[in-house]
This record gives structure tokens, sequence and C-alpha cells, in this order.
């Protein structure tokens, strides 16, 4: 078997967007002196006229990006979760989403696998901030792969796009030369019809790694479906799983509260309701660590989602 | 300014007044004493500074404008109106359900309006934004951006104004309208901006400091922060809340209360007879 390449979503946004500075002239960047960190960096070195450090001032990021929308231009704003998503939420919320500016935000470090620096950057709530503003998009890519075509997808979309991204470099699972992103449509990257795992960003590798236990070892077909775009989400590849399945399980690096989990499961409640489990952080805050070991420890391991499946099946 | 312009803009600012007022008491709410306060800013910006074009209000090179006092919406649609880009019965449907005006700017179904605020502190960035675009693409246009002295309590006016200094947006021109009140009361008492004027100073603005009712001073403003370059301009303009409504000057009550038929009737009176004067 080849080597796992591994790689951090971050760089994935970074090196897209020094690719795309060069085929469209309209975008510019924005960051809040963490441009090292976001991988920003890579368009800064290419194209310095249009990149624009705001300094430590997230708030005044989302509206400089808002203004840049409004005359014509396509802004990627961008930080870590925790500072673009919450600290500068009203801003988007008001500046960029009430009058759905074309701006794409890129939300760096989400999830707990941030690692050593702690609960205060390890944002598990971002999605669900960005899931309750109306017209945002919100992509959570699994790899590199995904990542790479979600930031040329937001460009093509017309309007604000959350896209997150994480620090922990994580296994390329899907082939560069076969894969097609469609904004809004989820993937079945396993099929099966004992239940159906369904998981988001870098749970998604997981999920599938679980789903090859739960195969050898306990001769269970677990269906897994990679939704990286949570909003709008896809309505049909969920019912489907629900009819066809009879179970869920969700898996997703951020809070059960507001994130896939409730999305998956306000789909289900409403077009077909079978039993819907969740996987997540469990509603509490992180804590420092490497980042591998906090997601075993926060029930995001591969053990975790392979124990669920069998206690639920 | 020659006389028979002060004259044409202080009539127009005066129907623009009654357009306030009108807005307000139909919407039973709304925010008559800052949206008085900033009128004649709004009325020489829109009649004599900006290139702006009501039948194509979308134009890439018009001027901007940016109202982060948000809340004065009743001011600027009465501007707007009477400038003609929508239909001045409009004005009496203020924030009624189905209404074009909503209680605060909406960029995306008002023609004229180029910024959706409300949330104070936010406009400013916006303008930003929109003043860098026009950097970058090369384009003459210029931005406005109408501040309260309340306002600039919220942090992020001093995130932007550090932001423009930086990137020298000469093509930026700020105004606080300094009318000494916001909601609680006093400014100063509430939690004092001042001295604004050094304030803005410090963060690498050229400041000016004018009565915000005198044309000819407000005229003088304008010319010369389009004329300073390598840095952007606030212009703090001191103004009365309330201005030209008796029992609204002055008064931070006035703040954010309709008033009813009665007050109506005595506050168009008030502006009938400043127009009386004006026609002589």
């Amino acid at each position: 078997m080849a080597d796992v390449i591994k790689k951090a979503t971050r760089d994935s946004y970074g090196e897209t967007l020094a690719e795309l500075g060069a085929e469209n002239e309209n975008i510019v960047v924005l960051d809040a002196d963490l441009a090292a960190a976001t991988k920003t960096i890579n368009f800064k070195k290419k194209f310095p006229e249009r990149f624009f450090d705001c300094g430590i001032a997230e708030g005044n990021m989302m509206g400089i990006a808002a203004g840049l929308a409004a005359a014509g231009k396509i802004p990627f704003a961008s930080s870590f979760a925790m500072f673009a998503a919450g600290r500068a939420f009203e801003q988007i919320r008001n500046s960029i989403g009430y009058p759905h500016l074309n701006v794409k935000i890129g939300a760096t470090h989400a999830g707990i696998s941030v690692g050593e620096d702690g609960a205060t950057h390890q944002c598990c709530e971002d999605i669900a901030l960005m899931r309750s503003i109306p017209g945002m998009v919100i992509i959570n890519p699994s790899d590199d792969t995904e990542a790479r075509a979600a930031v040329r997808a937001a460009v093509e979309h017309e309007g604000p796009v959350y896209m997150r991204f994480g620090r922990l470099a994580v296994p390329v699972i899907n082939d560069p030369e076969t894969y097609h992103f469609e904004l809004g449509k989820g993937i079945t990257m396993r099929e099966g019809n004992d239940i159906t795992i369904i998981a988001t960003g870098l749970m998604v590798e997981r999920a599938l790694n679980a789903a090859d236990i739960l195969k050898n070892e306990h001769g269970v077909n677990a269906r897994v479906i990679n939704i990286h775009t949570i909003k709008p989400i896809d309505r049909d590849i969920i019912v489907r799983a629900a009819k066809e399945t009879g179970k869920i399980v969700t898996v997703e690096e951020h809070n059960i509260i507001g994130g896939l989990g409730e999305a998956v499961c306000g789909v289900v409640c409403e077009e077909c309701p079978v039993p819907v489990i969740r996987i997540g952080v469990n509603d509490c805050f992180g804590c420092s660590g490497p980042a591998v070991e906090l997601l075993e420890k926060f029930g995001l391991g591969v053990d975790n989602i392979v124990q669920t499946v069998l206690k639920n099946k | 300014m020659n006389e028979q312009l002060e004259l044409k803009l202080k009539k127009t600012a005066c129907k623009v007044r009654m357009g306030v007022i009108e807005g307000v008491y139909n919407a039973k709410s709304g925010h008559p004493g800052g949206s008085l306060s900033i009128t004649d800013i709004l009325t020489y910006l829109y009649f004599e500074k900006m290139n702006v074009f009501p039948n194509d209000p979308k134009n890439p090179d018009r001027d901007r404008f940016v109202l982060s006092k948000g809340h004065c919406a009743p001011a600027l649609y009465a501007v707007l109106a009477e400038r003609g880009f929508f239909d001045h019965d409009e004005i009496k449907k203020l924030r009624k359900v189905g209404a074009l005006l909503q209680g605060h700017p909406d960029m995306k179904h008002i023609p004229g309006v180029d910024m959706s605020t409300g949330s104070l502190g936010q406009g400013i960035s916006a303008a930003c934004g929109m003043a860098l675009a026009g950097k970058l693409s090369n384009k003459s246009y210029r931005v406005y951006a109408a501040l309260g002295d309340g306002e600039i309590q919220e942090g992020q006016v001093w995130e932007a104004s550090m932001f423009a200094a930086h990137n020298k947006l000469d093509n930026l021109c700020i105004v606080v309208d300094s009318n000494g009140l916001q909601i609680d009361g006093s400014v100063n008492d509430v939690c004092s901006p001042e001295p604004i004027d050094a304030k803005f100073e410090a963060f690498g603005f050229n400041t000016i400091v004018i009565d915000g009712h005198d044309f000819a001073q407000i005229e003088k403003a304008f010319d010369e922060a389009e004329k300073v370059k390598g840095k952007p301009t606030a212009i703090i303009a001191k103004t009365t809340k309330g201005k030209d409504v008796s029992f609204m000057e002055n008064q931070a009550s006035w703040h954010g209360t309709a008033p009813n038929a009665e007050q109506y009737e005595i506050a168009m009176n008030d502006l009938k007879n400043v127009m009386a004067k004006l026609e002589g």
C-alpha cells in the first residue's frame, strides 16, 4: 500500500488562493495577523498588492470585506474559526449576511484538533453560528482534494460562503484525478445498507476507517456519506440513507449542538423519522494536548464510531 | 458659497426635514433627533458634492455614501426621495410590513442605499472597504460615511480608523454628527468620546471641525477633504439634535421617539415657518 499523503486543509486553502489570484484579478485577500497560520501568506507572497493585513481586528476585517464586495471585489477574509465566526459573528450577520454580499470567509484552526493552544482557540461552535445566518453557505472539506475544490467553488458561488479548515495534517482520501465537487451535494463514500455514518471534515476519513472495521470484524455494512456542504444540506442523500438503512450516526468535530448532527436530525425528523445518534464534541470545552490525542479524548476516535454503531445497529 | 446656492440648499434641507417628520410620524416609530441633525450634511452631499445617478443607482463610478449611524435612515430616505431615487410616497410607508423603506438602510432593495447599516460601528468598515476597492481598481470615486458621536464609542470605529489611515485612504471622508446626545443622555455623561477631533487626528486623519448646519462651512470642509492626499479626512460637524423642530432640539428623549398627532402638527408648523422665512 502506498504511503498515506497527509496535508492540513489550511495549506490547501492558502495554496489554492495563490492559484486563484492569477486567474481572477478581483480576488482580494484579508487577514488579521495570522497569515502564516491561515496560510494566506501564499497569496500575499504572489500578490502583495491585493493582500491586506487588517491587524488584530476581526470585526473590522469583515466590514472591510463587505465594502470590497459591495464595490465588486471578491474578498477572502481569514482568521481562526474562533475569531472569524465567533468574535466577528455580528459583523458577518449584519454587514455580510443581511445584504448577501459576495464575501468568502476562510476560517482555519477549527475544532479541537487545534491541539495544544487549548480551549480558547478550539472553536466547536462556528457551524452552529454560521448555520443560523440566512443565505450563508458552509463548507467543511474532508481533505486536501476537497478543500481545493471547495475554495474554487466558493469563488463560483455568488454570495457569502464560510469555509472551515483545519490545522492538523490529515490523510488525502479523495483522488484529485476523479474527484468532483458539487456545492450542496453529499458524496456516498462507501455503499452499505445496515446503517449510515454521515460525517464531515476530517471525520470523514475516520468514518471510513470505522466502516472498514465494522465490515471486516463485525460483518456490518455501513454506508458512509461525506457532507462537505453543511448548508445548504443535501436533503435527498440523507432521506435516502434514512429510508434504506433505517439508522444514522453523525460524526463531526464540532459541538453536537448546532452542527451537522442537528442539521441531519432536522431533515430526518421532517421527512423520514429514524433514529439518529450524534457523535461530536459533547457540549463541553476542549483542553490542551496533541490533536490526535484530543480527538480520541473527545470521542472522535475511530473506535468510538465503531462502538457507537455496534451499540445502535 | 453664493447666497443663491445656500438658499436653495436650505430649502431642500427643510423639505428633507419635513420628510423625516412625515416618515417617523406615519411609522409611529423611528429616530427623528439624529435624522434632523445630519440633514444639512446629507443634503449637501447628495445635491452638491456627490456624483450620483438616480436613474442608474448602481453605476460603478458613483461616489458612495454609508450611513454608519443607520438609525438616521429617515433623513437618508428623505434625501434620496428628494433627489429622485424613488417616489416620495414611499416615505409614508416607512417601517410598514412589505414597505420598500426598512427601519434601517437596506442596500439590497432600496435604490441609492450603498450599504446596509444599523448595527453601530460597522458602516465605517464597509466604507473603508469601498475606498480600498476604488484604489485597487484605479477608480476616482470618493466614499463618504456619517457616524454618530455616540456611535464612536464602538471599538470597531477605531479599528476601521486605524485601517483607513494605515492604507492612506484619502478617497474616504467621514463625518461625525456631533450632536452631543445619545439615547441615555449626553455623550459626555454616558461615556465621553471627547476630544473627538484629537482622537481622529491621533489615528492619522486630517480633521476639520465645523458647524454642521452652516452650508458654507460644510462646502469648505468637503472641498478640503478632497484635496488632502495620503490620509483620510474626518469632519467633526457640531450639530443640534432635533434641529428646527422646537420641542425636539437638544432633547435626548427625541432620539428614538415618534411624534403623536399633535406634536406632528407642531413639528410641521415649525418647519413650514422655517420654509416661509427662507422664501421671504
